[in-house]
């Protein structure tokens, strides 16, 4: 330890309270300078505590599990009921459904039409809440078997979640889709009319930018449009609700209160292009 | 001429480590329960309520345990943990170390009961300041439901976190009793 005299112990710590807090402005100043190196910072602060996660994910889920199988014993009866009615109207819908695929197929190959290819995915675990107050946001634990890419998409079991914003090495953050920065570009499948799906940091996002005169209509389906390139269309997202101010929502299909296991899906997409390497008209070539 | 007496003996190796692993007890396992917090149970956020909650108990009760570096350290771990602008985890648990530091006199003496009613107004302001400086440093207004659960949290979680903590510090007393 290193020995200080007293008056110059006592005016260090008179001192280092105002200093720190000049340093928290600093802090402040610097995360809105350099996002990129708050943004390694974080990645990296996510690779330290990654193993931990992984080892702290197995008692969490254990914990989880209990308080939702003590939510399912109390409610059998009602869950039994509902799941028979359910199943019936599946059964309506399986045999439309292999109408439908069959008759799909039929016209297919009178169309000479190239199928999709069928996306490939991985699966990754979510290890932690890396939201915070006012963000939605996981983490998922990733590695040398699990490469991901900033800008590919992740789903759950039901639809989609999110998309990958920040890659560390043992680590990835996915920005759900209720963040209040996300930004979607969905179809409304009934009437195909584009929308902007805004994320609210509550449970449901909110509908904007729809085109004039094509209203959405509550129980409408939506699914993600191709528009800007960065999704591909017509993955599943959820169903308009309109909410009580009267604007309309979207009651999503994946869950995202209780995530634990995600699929990234890569589509060989060029994900978000940063600014620069949007091509611009050459301005020197314009007058030819 | 000074007075000559003989001169204190030197604190061994080990009793040099013991104090420094006693020294860091407070803010490492305020950091590690911030990392546990951060685990996905579904319920929202809980490292700000654990980390004011353990600013605010050892700057109050031990401060020579929880200096002001370590303070801005775990606001700066607060800060990489969620996805907040940089910053204000920092600056929110620093006032909070320094309002602790100032309130100790007045409060160290009073009941649990009466803390916590203290440990209220600081978590208003506390949550307010960071709705404040999130609405500012993100430049759009977030949801005030947020901030409100948020501050549910921390105030409800006080009495559990501050039990837990006097049984470590009463750990700590006993271990330094018998250094």
């Amino acid at each position: 330890m290193i020995r200080l005299s007293v008056p110059l112990r006592q005016a260090i710590a008179r001192l280092s309270v105002p200093a720190l807090i000049a340093a928290a402005f600093g802090t402040m100043l610097l995360g809105k300078a350099d996002t990129a190196l708050v943004e390694r910072g974080r990645m990296a602060v996510a690779d330290l505590l990654a193993p931990i996660y992984a080892v702290s994910s197995r008692p969490v889920l254990a914990v989880r599990s209990v308080v939702l199988e003590a939510e399912a014993l109390l409610d059998l009866r009602r869950e039994a009921a509902r799941l028979r009615e359910e199943n019936e109207r599946l059964h309506q819908w399986q045999a439309a459904a292999l109408a439908l695929e069959a008759e799909n197929a039929m016209l297919r190959r009178q169309l000479l039409f190239v199928p999709d290819p069928a996306p490939k995915f991985r699966t990754a675990r979510v290890v932690a809440d890396a939201g915070g107050t006012y963000a939605r946001a996981v983490l998922i634990a990733t590695g040398p078997f699990l490469q991901v890419e900033k800008g590919q998409v992740a789903l759950d079991e039901r639809g989609l979640a999110g998309r990958v914003t920040e890659v560390g090495a043992r680590s990835a953050r996915i920005l759900l889709v209720t963040d209040m920065n996300s930004r979607i570009p969905v179809v409304l499948e009934g009437s195909r009319a584009r929308a902007m799906m805004v994320g609210t940091n509550g449970a449901r996002p909110r509908l904007q930018h729809w085109p004039s005169g094509m209203q959405p209509q509550e129980g409408e389906r939506v699914v993600t449009s191709a528009e800007a390139a960065t999704f591909p269309a017509g993955l599943p997202v959820g169903v308009v609700r309109i909410g009580e101010n009267g604007w309309p929502e979207v009651e999503l299909f994946a869950q995202l209160d209780r995530l634990d296991l995600l699929r990234i899906f890569e589509f060989g997409l060029a994900g978000i292009l940063p600014p620069e390497a949007v091509a611009r008209p050459d301005p020197a070539r314009r007058g030819h | 001429m000074a007075i000559k007496g003989r001169p204190a003996e030197a604190p061994g190796l080990l009793a040099q480590l013991d104090a420094i692993a006693r020294a860091a007890m407070p803010g490492v396992t305020t950091a590690a329960a911030m990392v546990l917090a951060a685990a996905p149970v579904g319920l929202p956020s809980l490292v700000p309520a654990v980390a004011l909650a353990g600013v605010f108990y050892w700057s109050l009760f031990r401060p020579g345990y929880m200096p002001a570096a370590a303070a801005f350290v775990l606001g700066l771990l607060q800060d990489l943990l969620g996805f907040a602008p940089l910053g204000i985890g920092v600056l929110s648990l620093l006032l909070v170390h320094a309002g602790a530091l100032r309130a100790r006199p007045a409060l160290v003496p009073r009941s649990l009961l009466l803390v916590w009613i203290a440990y209220l107004g600081v978590a208003v302001l506390a949550v307010g300041l960071g709705y404040l400086l999130q609405a500012v440093l993100g430049w759009a207004l977030p949801s005030p439901r947020s901030a409100a659960v948020q501050l549910g949290l921390t105030a409800g979680l006080y009495p559990l976190l501050a039990s837990l903590m006097s049984l470590l510090r009463r750990g700590l007393q006993r271990a330094e009793s018998l250094a």
